[in-house]
């Protein structure tokens, strides 16, 4: 996405020219990007590039504390990592304890059709890292941690972000560098927490509370990365400036990671609110459903989805959330079932492996989708699937069961009429677009492909420098 | 107060026992995982409940007290 000479990760002090460094900044009110710099391609940002984007590190100092965290408030910033917790509350909680807190920051993105912490982290590592610092000021905390996945280029860049703002004296916390394996899992907070004290990234049962007790048994604020780049921005310039973009009871920009109907992968920020017809071009190419929060997520049909905005109160009523920012415009040519399968497949895979009921039932639910992705499937494995997605729910350490079968689910109820004709022995994908079909005059069944939605690590048709 | 059985599914390794002793609060999946219950152990059970819990071969069941 960018030549050689750019991507060249130590040093990269740029002449005082450079054309990036032009631009009015995110601090015009309601100019966007914010988080990410701007041009396309975006010029990863050094130092040297970051503070002159966005002006020297706000540290509020002493007694500036509570000022920080109200100014947070008053933005509404909601965590980005998933779950839309209201940062300022997990911040104030922190600072309750008896002990002194930790301060985390979450890259380990470890869904693979997500994108947008790499992409982050990769692009604007200084903004996070400035997030890092202030929340952990804020918090009180003398020890700050970021962790990401092994593996790929990206390690090695925020080193060596570390190592410029070393030398620059700007860290006021020493940040270790913490990675966990490359699993779906391993960025579960539970799972955070026991390999940040260096043992396995796998969730535990019942945890204490992260907020009470957390690293070494501190109270630890645990953050998604790109919520401390929403810090980092909010402390500079304010509420009512973050506010500008989003809507009132959903303030702000998000980054989401979008999967088109023609094959490419995109990470953006968007204003939360936009619609999602624009978001994923649903008008574009034909679309039979589309999935919004990845793949503890929820498929929604595409008729549905045309009239719903970027929002949580938008998408509540069809059962579904933003989560972390993961949509995708499933094209009419591809069957939702197989892609489902796939899905579960994976994800079945991607257990830890602790639980009786999920290591039990993970595996039988991929079965059954399969076997009901496949023409005149047998319809009593319709019963055995929604039996055995009754039967794991609620029964894991972790929240890995529940997505499974929340993103199970609700392929059932939208590609209904799918499993209906696949016991006709026809596949609506099959007579769809321009995909081709397969098994000789009479049958309508798509030609076997590589599935639409990624399973494997890096996101393929995204410039994926940090791979 | 109440008093109810968990399961720690993560010690659990589905030996079956807690189904013997305790049918009134315990079944079994189809897979030998043990489905527990949320209804509380009444005073009657209580006995029964402390000793599905000692004897648990993974040491996977606790009562725990809620108001």
């Amino acid at each position: 996405m960018t030549d050689s000479a750019t991507m060249a990760l130590p040093g990269m002090a740029p002449p005082a020219s450079d054309a990036s460094l032009a631009h009015a900044g995110p601090a015009a009110v309601g100019a966007m990007p914010r988080l990410l710099p701007p041009g396309a391609p975006a010029m990863p940002q050094d130092l040297h590039r970051h503070l002159r984007s966005h002006g020297a590190l706000p540290y509020r100092g002493g007694g500036g504390r509570p000022g920080l965290i109200a100014e947070i408030a008053a933005a509404g910033l909601t965590g980005r990592g998933g779950a839309a917790f209201p940062v300022a509350r997990k911040m104030t909680a922190v600072t309750e304890g008896r002990r002194r807190p930790v301060v985390v920051g979450n890259g380990a993105e470890g869904e693979p059709a997500s994108a947008k912490d790499k992409h982050l982290l990769w692009l604007s590592p200084h903004l996070v890292l400035d997030g890092l610092q202030l929340a952990a000021e804020a918090a009180g905390a003398r020890r700050a941690y970021l962790y990401v996945h092994a593996g790929g280029h990206l390690p090695e860049r925020l080193r060596h972000a570390l190592a410029e703002r070393s030398a620059a004296g700007l860290d006021r916390v020493a940040v270790s560098l913490v990675s966990g394996p490359q699993r779906f899992l391993a960025g579960e907070e539970s799972a955070l927490v026991n390999r940040i004290e260096g043992g396995p990234a796998l969730p535990t049962f019942r945890p204490p509370r992260t907020f009470e007790r957390g690293i070494g048994g501190a109270p630890t604020l645990v953050q998604n990365v790109e919520t401390l780049a929403h810090v980092a921005l909010i402390a500079r310039h304010g509420a009512a400036w973050f506010r500008a973009v989003g809507t009132p009871a959903e303030p702000g920009s998000m980054l989401i990671t979008r999967h088109l109907a023609d094959g490419t992968t995109e990470v953006a920020e968007a204003a939360i609110g936009a619609p999602l017809a624009a978001l994923l071009r649903l008008g574009s190419a034909p679309v039979s459903a589309v999935l919004t929060g990845g793949y503890h997520g929820t498929w929604i049909r595409a008729a549905d989805a045309r009239g719903l905005a970027l929002t949580n109160a938008s998408l509540r009523p069809a059962g579904a959330a933003l989560g972390a920012g993961v949509l995708a415009a499933l094209p009419a040519e591809r069957c939702g079932i197989a892609e489902t399968a796939h899905v579960v497949r994976y994800l079945a895979a991607q257990a830890a492996g602790q639980c009786g009921p999920c290591l039990a039932g993970l595996p039988r639910i991929a079965d059954a989708l399969t076997e009901l992705s496949r023409p005149n499937p047998d319809p009593r494995w319709l019963t055995h699937l929604q039996r055995w997605a009754g039967l794991v729910v609620g029964r894991g350490a972790c929240h890995h069961p529940d997505g499974t079968v929340r993103f199970v689910r609700s392929a059932l109820t939208v590609f209904s009429d799918e499993i209906a004709a696949h016991r006709r022995g026809r596949c609506t994908a099959g007579t769809a677009g321009t995909a081709g079909t397969a098994g000789g005059p009479g049958t309508a069944w798509p030609r076997a492909r590589e599935p639409f939605l990624p399973t494997a690590a890096g996101v393929p048709g995204f410039a994926q420098d940090w791979r | 107060m109440s008093v109810r059985l968990k399961v720690n599914p993560i010690a659990c390794t589905g030996h079956g026992l807690c189904a013997e002793l305790l049918p009134e609060r315990v079944r079994l999946d189809e897979w030998g995982y043990p489905i527990v219950s949320a209804e509380p152990i009444t005073p009657g059970l209580q006995r029964l409940a402390r000793r599905a819990v000692t004897d648990c071969p993974a040491l996977a069941l606790l009562l725990q007290r809620e108001r």
